[in-house]
């Protein structure tokens, strides 16, 4: 456990230097944040008919969507990774007396917790000052603030777990490429980010609820914003536990097979 | 002109030595736009417009708009990796060379799978033209053609300016996204349905409004007021590229070399 964490703590640090690339980042951020607003109170302005959410809580999925982009995104990148596999050098981390599925999870999750750590902040306390139709609000309760960050974080947590599996088809296909934009369309349209899920029609609901994506971000955002009511809330949580389960007892297994088939290609 | 020609069938060669690969990355780049469309679908299976436009014209904009970007990645690709190019020290090399600086650059580089793309935009296209009522007239399709090479120019012109950066600041620069992806997902939507500073920004310092908004308003009939401006408005948007040239022949005269 000792280890992961130092590793964990290295890439932390490591990923914290890129402090003018995150202030470009979060001025991009700030751009789309802004279009995807007006595009939908374009469509909230020139429609009377009810919606299943309404604009406040849009704007605040937005934000929380803009701020936490780099917790959420299925096409983080750790190019390092996979510069490992395609070059050989995976001989080195697999002499290393650590699992490498615990290496690399703490080595992900890092990437991702720097990044959002220097650009999500900034993001949000903006959000907050912003004027009227664009201001992002408060949480209803103290309660739902706790489990919107508990639901955040095990999100987080199975995000990193799913893309395990991405790294883990590497090593069979050897072009990180194609998974990465079979996964990061298919994922992240499941998962809201193209639109907030109950914006979807009843069907499409139907099979986004029974797969692992929405527990990423939809989830947690909507209990911020109150559209998920408490006592539900918790159920959620169980099942992002349950999934978080599955899906690391999975990949671990998957990177056994693979491991065992691995060639390390010269070098 | 030869030349790029060559050039194209050079890049085109090598790309179709990984056939599956190649095959595959296509189909993957068709399903990129694809859930966007679908996301949109959705939204407009909720709402029936948004700011007056139907779901089919928002079609139009959406294919003319991701027709014209997937056209000008896979020609304009060689100026991406600019930053690349000055950092290797490589430019010297195409410096000393008897040919223009931009057929050289354009030609190092051609990303042909973007055609998954291109077709998704097509297929788009027609669909809404059958379903929009437009009252044809061979002006209105002259237009029409002016919207798409307007469009290309307009990309283009980004991806030149962006790498003409390159020369002062070595790397590239992220914030450049703002204008090649955002002004992308922006133009899937008509422009008039955004905010006042986003509008005359995408208007008079980047013309995105002149690849579909504005002649859309010609075509559908839907602007009140002086034709003639929105009639020609896809000629100042293929004008864009001038400034972006003039720029970029002063980032060349500027260039120092990295020495490596």
């Amino acid at each position: 456990m000792k280890s992961y964490l130092s590793v964990f703590k290295l890439r932390l640090i490591n990923g914290m230097q890129y402090r003018i690339a995150a202030i470009a980042g979060i001025a991009t951020q700030f751009f789309f944040g802004f279009i995807f607003i007006m595009v939908f109170e374009a469509f909230f302005n020139s429609n009377t008919s009810s919606q299943p959410i309404s604009y406040n809580q849009t704007v605040t999925y937005i934000w929380l969507e803009q701020s936490f982009l780099v917790f959420i995104m299925l096409w983080y990148r750790d190019i390092e990774l996979f510069d490992l596999i395609t070059s050989g050098n995976i001989a080195y981390e697999l002499v290393r007396p650590i699992k490498i599925y615990g290496l690399w999870f703490s080595k992900l999750l890092a990437g991702r917790l720097s990044g959002a750590l220097l650009r999500s902040f900034p993001i949000l306390f903006i959000a907050f000052i912003l004027p009227e139709p664009y201001k992002m609000s408060l949480p209803p309760d103290i309660l739902t603030f706790i489990l919107f960050c508990v639901s955040l974080i095990l999100g987080l947590l199975v995000v990193v777990s799913i893309t395990m599996f991405i790294y883990i088809s590497v090593f069979v296909t050897l072009s990180p490429t194609g998974s990465m934009l079979l996964f990061g369309v298919l994922g992240e349209f499941l998962a809201g980010i193209i639109i907030p899920i109950p914006f979807m029609p009843e069907w499409i609901k139907r099979i986004v609820y029974i797969l692992p994506f929405h527990v990423t971000c939809d989830m947690p955002f909507r209990i911020y914003s109150g559209h998920i009511p408490q006592n539900e809330a918790i159920v959620g949580i169980l099942t992002q536990i349950l999934w978080l389960g599955v899906l690391v007892i999975l990949g671990r297994f998957c990177m056994k097979k693979v491991l065992k088939k691995v060639i390390v290609q010269g070098g | 002109m030869k030349l790029f020609l060559k050039y194209l069938k050079i890049l085109l060669k090598s790309q179709l030595q990984y056939r599956t690969s190649f095959i595959l990355l296509c189909l993957g780049q068709f399903f990129v736009p694809f859930s966007l469309f679908a996301g949109i679908y959705f939204m407009f299976q909720r709402f029936d417009n948004i700011s007056g436009w139907s779901f089919y014209e928002v079609m139009l904009c959406f294919s003319i708009i991701h027709i014209v970007f997937s056209i000008s990645e896979c020609f304009v690709r060689g100026f991406d990796n600019f930053s690349a190019l000055i950092r290797t020290g490589n430019f010297d090399r195409i410096l000393v060379r008897p040919r223009g600086t931009i057929i050289q650059v354009l030609g190092s580089k051609f990303e042909f799978t973007r055609i998954g793309r291109l077709l998704q935009g097509i297929i788009v296209m027609i669909w809404a033209l059958f379903n929009v009522s437009i009252r044809w007239c061979p002006l209105k399709l002259i237009v029409f053609l002016l919207m798409i090479i307007s469009g290309i120019f307009i990309f283009s012109g980004i991806f030149i300016l962006t790498a003409t950066l390159c020369f002062w600041t070595i790397q590239g620069l992220e914030i450049a996204n703002v204008l090649t992806d955002g002004g992308r997902e922006m133009g899937q939507y008509p422009l008039g349905i955004y905010k006042k500073w986003v509008k005359n920004f995408f208007t008079y310092i980047i013309p995105f409004g002149c690849v579909n908004y504005y002649p859309l308003m010609y075509l559908l009939d839907k602007n009140t007021s002086n034709n003639l401006l929105y009639m020609i408005s896809p000629i100042v948007g293929i004008l864009f590229i001038v400034p972006c040239l003039i720029v970029w022949n002063i980032g060349v005269k500027h260039y120092k070399s990295t020495g490596s």
